[in-house]
């Protein structure tokens, strides 16, 4: 063993990509959901129109999770 | 899972893209090559004509029971998506666009659920990117028809309130976000969320698969677990196909909508 290496990471950094790039997403539809919860709760007359407002706000966020899966095959290892 | 793999004498292997390019098998090299995957799309395109056919044929005023449940789905159609985002008269102008999208993407995807079939048809870039790229040319035409040419472009890319010095910085986004970011994104996220929706089945039975017949021992009971996963991901599947062809047909209202509003 080189002694010189203390610690040492092998195989490709992609498998983790993916985990990195949903971290975010995560988060952010976690706010989405909670908050429109809230204002449904608050005000459930117009629950249909921020289910629908909702629904937008997570297909912009799930995007950057899309993304994190392409990037891996966009960018395959050397 | 790769651990395991190696016990068992290493018949697992984790399923990759060429899944999904599997043999072409009619008309090949001519252009109009016919593999599973488009076979599974003119399957679905049938179907979806033949249901609409077959339950709107002899439409009646009182709706029988499978007429009523279409009209349900095109009544859903109309006032959620249609005149919640684009209100009565241009919902009503831009409705067969959006059905058509709403049911034929909803028929593309629901084919990877289906015994036999299990591939959805959507998770190869040419539908979605076909679809998007329709909405992108209504899109634009939508806006150049209800403001003309030049108004359309200077509402987007020079959007109103915003400081003079700022369009240095503003425009150049707007580019990027109204007429690449939009028919990228939608492609994108049809495809990656049937792609990777068939990759986690696909995962789930070739791991009961292997697990019960080829690990064997103690290790099988993982099998009882990725079978239970597979299925809880199938009923997942439904609820995808469903929210995306929803997704996809609200941003396309969506996006008319953007372009034939007047700033105020």
């Amino acid at each position: 063993m080189d002694t010189t290496i203390l610690a040492e990471v092998t195989g490709n950094l992609q498998t983790v990509g993916y985990g990195l790039s949903a971290i975010g997403p995560g988060i952010g539809i976690g706010i989405l959901v909670g908050k429109t919860v809230e204002g449904m709760a608050r005000q459930p007359e117009v629950s249909g129109q921020l289910r629908t407002t909702m629904f937008l706000g997570i297909a912009f966020v799930e995007l950057l999770a899309f993304l994190g899966i392409a990037a891996g095959f966009i960018f395959p290892a050397a | 899972m790769s651990l395991l793999a190696a016990e068992g004498g290493g018949g697992f292997t984790a399923p990759g893209l060429e899944e999904f390019f599997p043999a072409v098998f009619l008309f090949e090299g001519t252009g109009f090559d016919v593999n599973r995957i488009i076979l599974v799309r003119i399957i679905a395109t049938l179907a979806l004509l033949l249901l609409l056919w077959l339950a709107l044929r002899k439409a009646t005023v009182v709706p029988g029971r499978v007429q009523s449940v279409v009209e349900l789905a095109f009544d859903f159609v109309r006032k959620d998506i249609a005149y919640g985002m684009l209100g009565r008269k241009d919902g009503d102008r831009f409705f067969p666009l959006i059905a058509a999208i709403f049911f034929g993407v909803f028929a593309l995807n629901i084919t990877g659920i289906v015994p036999f079939l299990n591939m959805s048809s959507n998770a190869l870039i040419g539908m979605p990117l076909v679809l998007s790229l329709v909405v992108y040319v209504v899109m634009i035409a939508a806006g150049i028809q209800a403001k003309g040419g030049f108004r359309y472009l200077k509402d987007e890319l020079f959007p109103a309130g915003v400081p003079k010095p700022m369009y240095i910085l503003v425009t150049p986004i707007e580019i990027v976000s109204t007429f690449i970011a939009r028919p990228v994104s939608l492609t994108l996220r049809l495809t990656f969320n049937m792609l990777v929706g068939h990759l986690l089945l696909v995962l789930c039975f070739a791991a009961t698969q292997f697990f019960f017949f080829e690990a064997g021992g103690a290790v099988a009971g993982f099998g009882a677990l990725t079978l239970v996963g597979g299925f809880a991901f199938t009923l997942f599947e439904i609820l995808v196909a469903v929210l995306q062809a929803y997704v996809f047909a609200l941003l396309t209202a969506a996006y008319i909508q953007l372009s034939v509003a007047q700033d105020h």
